[in-house]
């Protein structure tokens, strides 16, 4: 047995990071009442130009800014068309997507890096050093947090603030909420841009923590798998977390049982991520969708 | 009525294009590649298209090159060679194994376009089909791999189970096992040929397991990286020779090299002397080349290392040469006998002492 579970599960996290970042966002957005199917797009766009600003300025930070910035510019073109214009959303997502593609293969087309740029391990002082705890969850790089921070955030915005109170309201039933007096679209272009920014941080933390480099094509469907988390989790913030570690995790796992020689074939342990996801998720799923999800507003209406 | 008419022109058009295309009068030969990967994926795709541009520079004027990238393997890559083969192109590259049905499909609808398949095996008369013996680079790195490790245990990334997979895996393994009888191999297959963050995570994945080589049949840099993160641990380059991870964690490499072979066959296409070929070039005619094993490897080591490339080279030593059995223990090559090269292109068994099933 060459399985180390402590490595496991602290690659667990690192695996899952990515996948929680892009749902968060497009949690929001879809608690807002729209159906943004662009999170790919946004999160190719945000992982080509973090590479690209965190390698030019030598501060991988500045590439997370940079990749949210730019997730959120690419869903401002999304907001733009299916608020103001009232494009249809699953073709305009879908649209985004391909576009979101095509854009980076071309801002990347001469994207160099240096293999020295590395975002930094924390070390908290007693925590890091708990014996098994430690390892596992405390010496991940500054995002891994910040990804759980924004998780709760989400949440407690969501139930406790007014905010938050008024952008469900305006997914639930964006008639009621118009005829209170709230800005509708506004509310939704602000998730938008949210789930963006949320996006590019992803597809960022591949580039530049995952993998770590830029090559056409590196998010390889993630945003798909974060667009369908957020419906099995039934649009709630914790268990999105729940979600993305089961499914980073049997992604890591099953990586780890092929290079252990388990006797299961090489199919079954393949497609393990996708099904133990979708069956633990099925099984607590109590929620459904905000009734005014995808669903076109305009204020004349 | 009108989208009838559109459709019954365009149709016309594209007929019209296909027949007239032997007739036309060609000052340029247009020469189409399809590829599996971006142009610039570091590896595999990359090297197609630098020895596309080598081809392309040898013949400058005389020759129209087009290219598609990143085309999927399966059904759109028959569209994207017939649009190729619409477009005029008078001979086309089709560089992945997936491409192969896609390729002969097409090529039967214009029986005056020549094709090119890469790592395949079906040919017709207008279809040609070239690979690399790159299980020579594979014994070499196999070498390599059981002499530096000191954990015994080596690490795969294998992409897609084929055979051309397979014998690489067979290769190293008989080599790092002649030099290191107690080397295991952990082989983790990941269904692509270019998925950079899966090979990261397969990459890291064995290296937490305790490999201390790493060894791949995916296209992207992705686990040099992941070895450069974890420290002392050794890759090889893939396709490219990947120098930019030297001189650690990368220690040598396969380099396709296929400038050559485009060179002659474009040539023949303008020669007008074109045949349907089946090319299997290894290292002696430098399709296959072994990067600079840089000097973290222990001086003898590289030497015995060069030797081995050298004496095949000259057709001297063939790697896979008896006693060779099959995983279940059954006899397959007797003391002294090479495997030929039917058994090779159609190689779908681990040799004995690799752990796990191919999965089918």
């Amino acid at each position: 047995m060459d399985i180390n579970p402590i490595l496991l599960l602290a690659a667990l996290m690192v695996a899952s990071t990515p996948i929680l970042l892009a749902a968060i966002g497009e949690l929001v957005v879809e608690r807002a009442g729209v159906l943004n199917l662009g999170v790919e797009g946004m999160m190719i766009v945000g992982a080509v130009c973090g590479y690209i600003a965190g390698h030019s300025s030598g501060n991988p930070y500045f590439g997370f800014v940079g990749a949210a910035c730019a997730g959120a510019v690419v869903s401002l073109v999304f907001a733009v068309l299916t608020q103001f214009l009232l494009t249809n959303q699953v073709a305009t997502g879908l649209g985004l997507t391909m576009f979101g593609l095509g854009l980076s293969s071309l801002i990347g087309q001469d994207a160099v890096g240096s293999p020295d740029l590395t975002v930094a391990k924390l070390s908290f002082p007693i925590l890091s050093d708990i014996p098994v705890l430690g390892p596992i969850l405390f010496r991940h790089d500054l995002m891994v947090y910040l990804s759980i921070v924004i998780v709760a955030g989400v949440w407690a915005f969501l139930k406790y603030s007014r905010a938050g109170l008024i952008l469900r309201a305006v997914g639930e039933n964006h008639e009621a909420a118009h005829a209170l007096g709230y800005n509708v679209r506004r509310v939704r272009v602000f998730a938008i841009l949210f789930g963006g920014a949320c996006a590019g941080l992803a597809g960022a933390y591949i580039s530049l923590v995952r993998v770590p480099q830029w090559i056409d094509g590196i998010t390889a469907g993630a945003g798909w798998i974060a667009l369908a988390i957020v419906v099995f989790a039934s649009w709630k913030p914790w268990r999105l977390i729940a979600g993305a570690y089961l499914f980073g995790g049997v992604t890591v796992l099953q990586l780890n049982l092929q290079a252990e020689g388990l006797k299961i074939p090489v199919e079954y342990l393949s497609m393990a991520p996708y099904l133990a996801t979708i069956i633990v998720l099925v099984m607590i799923r109590a929620g459904r969708a905000p009734a005014s999800l995808g669903k076109p507003f305009h204020p004349s209406s | 009525m009108k989208r009838r008419t559109l459709l019954a022109t365009g149709a016309g058009a594209a007929l019209a294009a296909a027949m007239g295309m032997p007739a036309r009068a060609q000052d340029k030969t247009k020469v189409g590649f399809i590829y599996v990967g971006p142009i610039n994926d570091g590896g595999w795709t990359q090297h197609h298209h630098h020895s596309a541009m080598e081809m392309v520079e040898h013949f400058g004027d005389a020759v129209e090159f087009v290219y598609q990238e990143s085309v999927p393997e399966g059904p759109d890559a028959e569209r994207a060679i017939t649009q190729m083969a619409l477009g005029g192109a008078d001979i086309i590259f089709t560089t992945s194994f997936g491409f192969m049905d896609p390729t002969v499909n097409v090529a039967t609808n214009f029986p005056d376009v020549k094709f090119e398949h890469a790592t395949g095996y079906k040919q017709a008369d207008n279809v040609s089909v070239y690979s690399a013996r790159f299980y020579e680079g594979r014994a070499i790195q196999g070498t390599l791999a059981g002499r530096v490790t000191t954990t015994n245990k080596i690490g795969y990334i294998a992409s897609v189970p084929i055979p051309e997979v397979i014998r690489g895996i067979n290769s190293a393994y008989i080599h790092a096992k002649k030099v290191n009888p107690d080397v295991e191999f952990k082989i983790i297959w990941i269904f692509e040929w270019l998925n950079p963050a899966k090979e990261a995570d397969a990459a890291k994945a064995l290296i937490e397991q305790g490999c201390d080589v790493v060894l791949q049949h995916t296209d992207s840099t992705a686990p040099h990286q992941a070895a450069r993160e974890a420290g002392g641990v050794y890759t090889f380059g893939q396709a490219a020779d990947m120098a930019e991870y030297g001189p650690m964690p990368r220690i040598s490499s396969i380099i396709d090299n296929w400038a050559p072979y485009y060179i002659d066959r474009v040539q023949a296409v303008i020669d007008g002397t074109w045949s349907s070929v089946n090319t299997w070039d290894g290292i002696s005619t430098g399709m296959v080349g072994i990067g600079e094993i840089s000097d973290v490897v222990p001086a003898e080591v590289k030497a015995e290392a060069e030797a081995m490339r050298d004496a095949i080279a000259a057709g001297e030593y063939h790697p896979f040469t008896g006693p060779i059995n099959k995983q279940d223990g059954s006899p397959w090559l007797a003391e002294g006998e090479t495997a030929s090269d039917g058994d090779l292109a159609s190689m779908f068994f681990y040799v004995e002492g690799v752990e796990g099933d191919i999965p089918s």
